[in-house]
């Protein structure tokens, strides 16, 4: 049967993991070819690393970097909340992808619509 | 950014020690270089950067020294401005054939827009004081760039202003970039034109400041 791997991660699993796991994880697995879910999705500075990890493992003909959808995000409030790194963003559901595999159909600030193909 | 980082940037900033260093970020063919051209040109001495309509134009981040922004009121900024290359999550080398260019130039081409944009979430995290922000007004303010890279800079507490640019055109609609991004100034311009840029100096320099 032909398809495409879908991995889901939980919470509980990625809220053991260093950010460096997580990274290496879901880019070895995108690489792959699978797409990856993740309930809770990464950090700001998790995402800020991905970017720069995706770039370095570009390949002509190769790998050509990855699609990841996730909603926009939201603030919490407060001046201590905003004070203390890592308190000012909840961390939303993402999915990510290899970029010639996933494609973003509709995006809003509550709705994502995306279509997987296989390779 | 950490209690100890903050309180440091706080006693930086009331002290004045350093220039700010402003980067212009945004996803590619948002006229980042076109704005930074223009700042360069109307406030300092010189244009740096070239401008394409081939995206991943600007592959190295560009730094324009000591530029002096003065608003209608007399205040002023004295800044660098950072003109990045555009961030993106994927590079294909064909998208740069679709141009017209050669695949051995475009291989190029993708490698150093590659580099660039590792070079630039760098500058982000270790040396950016400031960010002006700018999206096509045009395209879809969701796009996924615009959503993480709001939340990177968001979670820096740095200072954004949001340019929506390209106003010059029929379909532009800075208002859908106003109603997905609230929490930040928006300012509709067209860098091409030069209209409008002046309501972005006076932002900048609140934000800034």
């Amino acid at each position: 049967m032909q398809g495409v791997q879908i991995d889901l991660i939980s919470a509980e699993r990625l809220s053991r993991m260093a950010s460096m796991e997580k990274i290496r994880l879901i880019l070895d697995k995108v690489r792959d070819g699978t797409i990856v879910i993740l309930e809770s999705g990464l950090s700001p500075e998790e995402q800020s690393s991905l970017i720069e990890m995706t770039m370095q493992e570009i390949l002509p003909d190769g790998f050509s970097g990855i699609e990841i959808e996730t909603y926009p995000s939201k603030q919490k409030s407060g001046m201590l909340s905003r004070l203390v790194r890592g308190e000012s963003e909840f961390r939303r559901l993402t999915v990510i992808g290899p970029a010639n595999q996933l494609r973003m159909i509709r995006r809003d600030r509550d709705f994502i619509s995306a279509w997987i193909s296989s390779r | 950014m950490g209690l100890s980082q903050t309180f440091s940037k706080i006693l930086t900033n009331l002290f004045h020690k350093k220039t700010s260093r402003i980067g212009i970020y945004g996803p590619p063919n948002a006229g980042k270089t076109t704005l930074a051209n223009r700042i360069a040109k109307e406030w300092s001495t010189g244009i740096e950067g070239t401008v394409s309509e081939v995206p991943h134009e600007t592959r190295r981040a560009l730094r324009a020294e000591n530029i002096t922004i003065t608003g209608s009121n007399g205040r002023a900024i004295t800044i660098d401005i950072v003109d990045t290359p555009g961030v993106t999550t994927k590079i294909d080398y064909n998208e740069f054939i679709e141009y017209g260019i050669a695949r051995d130039e475009a291989i190029d081409r993708a490698r150093e827009a590659t580099e660039g944009v590792a070079e630039a979430m760098h500058w982000l995290r270790e040396d950016i004081d400031g960010v002006i922000y700018m999206m096509d007004a045009t395209a879809d303010p969701f796009a996924q760039v615009n959503i993480m890279m709001v939340g990177i800079i968001e979670s820096r507490h740095l200072p954004v202003v949001i340019a929506a640019n390209k106003t010059d055109l029929p379909d532009a609609s800075p208002q859908r970039i106003k109603t997905a991004f609230p929490q930040h100034p928006v300012v509709p311009i067209s860098s091409l034109t030069g209209t409008k840029v002046e309501d972005l100096y006076e932002e900048m320099i609140r934000a800034f400041r």
